[in-house]
């Protein structure tokens, strides 16, 4: 195998969302990493090529590359949440590419829910708009780690500094210190002509920084996770019906947080019983470490009876066990949440019925203000408010861990996933 | 890699195996479609993996068109034995001989639609509520849009406006009696994943994707090997060229490629220089723009 082949065997993953308002060149955007890190293919060209010329486009609109369905292609609209591909050398990318205008709330909550980045468009003609400042605090409420904002359409400005540099003002005063933002990047770039997204422009020598493909390969994420709080939620219980194995028992989940090794002090929870990991398996054999996010199989010491559900932690550092708690929620369905509404709540591996208490305030989300006085939660809303559950979960805050810390809400009529919750 | 930090292929591979052991705990009688592909066979080694060291908890299931190379066939049958795997395989020769579906004529004929008929009749029969595919969003771009836990009425049509909203690792597999789910456990994989996973796992594959002499012959800028079942044109001719698979699907609208790559090594380097779709060796999805978003309604993988 070739050296470029083989270095591509050890990359880092990369999962980021892009939000914009709908003429701010997102999709542009998207169009033009792909293509110029090559991860478009000749008959994928060919296709847009054709589309654009029957529609009577004078140049290839890249915007094609991400519009899926036949209907967003006749409207010239993107629906819902489309994820698309690439890789360099150093990473593989996955894009959670979200619509602008329609549901914009729940598809970037969605795309954004596993981001390690997020871009945010920024015309710069417009400046900071109110979208600028949802899809802002859309990125902060999810705990997206980093943010990128890309200042786009700066060859309709004539690459001027100072149009960038009021901008970025802007953005901090209006958004970073409102929010309290913790990583943000800015780059001026043209998405359409290209400058400073995958390669260095040559419009814009007063720009020191690096291009936005440069920032996303290198920026650090293995530090985001939360490599501290040990917690396992069991998934499946392993029980190989062989004589081999006759008496193992294996509990089969995806570590959400922190790090466990044989010999461990583990608490089990709802039960609260002390024991050790007697070993962490795998196809391959026995396993020394295992830590987020892998899929792993533990067996304890003592003959405890886990089910699906319950929650391997660090003796010494256990999460919120209770029934009642607070939340940020983002409402999903046309149909409005039910005030004192029962609803099944998926938390981890865990599943139960919870009932809505109070709500204690709605986001505004052109204003960020919280209003009080309305309690009418509707799709697209963010709210703050109370549940109680019907049986012991087991959480920690979601600013904390962003897997113990979510839940989702599901219609017991309809089956439908209705809400998204971020505990306090 | 740093410690506490795992590569692309090792986040992809946990990320799999959770969305399977969802599947094996949310629903009561799941299977998972084989087809004898590179993806399929991934998949099913990820279960393996996901379960391990007990067997894998489901059956496989693999709608036979008929139209097979003999390759992927004996294939199928040495991995099942061997791994002491069930599987359940469905005929779409069944559904024509019961009248379910009338067969396409013409040269371009293909059973590969007619396998949504026989898919949704064998899910139907054996009341499965879950059916894992191989399918992947770098596919196609309806597939960019599929969720990991797909629902689907109970007519087995998948709605691309109204899907559930997916965050998180929360899946979300609740339905009423007589619907299902599909759910596609390696979404998040590259034609490229897959095949350093092939090599880094060093997961036996069918020879059809490694280098051979073949008979083809040329129809449309697409290179098919010849087959008794399709039949061919007069001005059509046969002649011996080395060839590979990039994918294998039906025998009568799946494309060999030109290529010497017969290593695991030489393939990483092609699919890292080449530059067309993988799909575009699939004459089923040139019929039309929206060729597989239609396919896909209908209940197709």
């Amino acid at each position: 195998m070739s050296e470029k082949a083989s270095g591509y065997l050890d990359m880092e993953l990369l999962r980021f969302t892009t939000a914009g308002s709908v003429d701010d060149g997102k999709s542009t955007l998207i169009g033009r990493l792909l293509y110029d890190s090559k991860a478009i293919f000749e008959d994928q060209m060919e296709a847009i090529e054709i589309s654009s010329k029957k529609r009577g486009d004078e140049e290839v609109d890249l915007a094609l590359l991400t519009d899926g369905l036949r209907a967003e292609r006749e409207q010239g609209i993107t629906i819902d949440v489309a994820y698309r591909y690439f890789a360099t050398p150093k990473r593989k990318f996955i894009i959670a590419d979200t619509p602008g205008h329609i549901q914009y709330t729940r598809n970037m909550v969605t795309g954004a829910s596993t981001a390690n980045a997020a871009l945010i468009l920024v015309d710069a003609r417009n400046g900071v708009i109110e979208q600028t400042l949802r899809h802002s605090y859309i990125a902060n409420l999810l705990q997206i780690p980093h943010i990128i904002v890309c200042i786009n359409k700066m060859d309709l400005v004539d690459y001027s500094q100072e149009t960038y540099d009021k901008i970025k003002a802007d953005y901090q005063k209006m958004v970073v210190d409102k929010l309290n933002i913790k990583d943000v990047r800015f780059i001026p770039i043209s998405a359409k002509l290209g400058d400073n997204v995958v390669d260095a422009s040559t419009n814009m020598d007063w720009y020191s920084g690096s291009p936005l493909l440069d920032l996303l390969e290198n920026i650090k994420i293995v530090d985001d996770r939360n490599h501290g709080d040990a917690r396992l939620p069991v998934q499946y219980v392993i029980r190989p019906q062989s004589d081999k194995y006759h008496d193992y028992r294996g509990y089969a989940g995806r570590v959400a947080s922190g790090v466990f090794r044989p010999g461990d002090k583990v608490k089990v929870l709802p039960s609260g019983i002390e024991t050790s990991i007697k070993s962490i398996d795998s196809f391959d054999g026995e396993q020394e470490v295992a830590f987020t996010p892998q899929s792993v199989t533990v067996s304890l010491s003592d003959d405890i009876d886990l089910s699906r559900g319950d929650m391997i932690v660090d003796a010494n550092n256990v999460p919120n066990v209770g029934r009642e708690f607070k939340a940020m929620l983002c409402w999903m369905n046309e149909r409005a949440m039910m005030p004192r509404g029962k609803y099944t709540i998926k938390h981890t591996t865990n599943e139960t019925r919870c009932m809505i208490g109070d709500i204690h305030f709605k986001v505004n989300i052109d204003t960020l203000n919280e209003d009080t006085d309305d309690k009418l939660v509707g799709l697209n809303d963010i709210a703050c408010v109370s549940f109680k559950a019907a049986k012991p979960l087991f959480f920690d805050s979601y600013k904390k861990n962003r897997l113990t810390g979510s839940f989702i809400l599901i219609d017991e009529g309809t089956n439908e996933t209705v809400a998204a919750g971020m505990i306090l | 890699m740093k410690e506490y930090n795992i590569n692309h292929l090792r986040e992809l591979e946990a990320e799999s195996i959770f969305v399977i052991r969802e599947v094996a705990a949310q629903f009561e009688n799941p299977v998972m479609l084989f087809s004898g592909g590179k993806d399929s066979i991934i998949m099913f080694h990820l279960a393996r993996k996901a379960f391990a060291p007990a067997k894998v908890p489901f059956p496989m299931m693999h709608i036979d068109t008929g139209h097979n190379f003999k390759e992927t066939i004996e294939f199928r049958d040495m991995l099942m034995e061997k791994t002491g795997t069930r599987i359940i395989i469905r005929y779409v020769q069944d559904s024509i001989n019961q009248g379910k579906v009338v067969e396409e004529t013409g040269y371009n004929a293909s059973r590969n639609k007619l396998q949504t008929v026989t898919l949704l009749d064998g899910l139907e029969d054996l009341k499965i509520d879950c059916a894992m595919g191989g399918g992947r969003r770098d596919e196609e771009k309806a597939r960019a849009k599929e969720r990991f836990f797909s629902h689907r009425d109970e007519f087995g049509q998948w709605d691309p406006k109204n899907q559930r909203p997916e965050l998180w690792n929360l899946f979300n597999g609740k339905k009423n009696m007589g619907e299902h789910f599909r759910v596609f456990p390696i979404s998040n994989w590259t034609e490229m994943d897959v095949w350093q996973y092939i090599y880094l796992e060093n997961i036996e594959i069918p020879n059809l994707y490694f280098s051979h002499e073949r008979e083809v012959f040329q129809r449309d800028g697409t290179l098919l090997a010849k087959s008794d079942c399709i039949p061919m044109r007069a001005d059509e001719k046969i002649e011996k060229r080395i060839v590979r698979f990039r994918t294998i699907g039906d025998a009568t609208c799946t494309g060999a490629i030109e290529s010497k790559a017969n290593t695991l090594e030489d393939i990483i380097d092609e699919v890292a220089a080449t530059r067309t779709t993988e799909r575009g060796t699939r004459s089923d999805d040139k019929r039309s723009e929206a060729a597989m978003e239609d396919r896909k309604k209908e209940g197709y993988f």
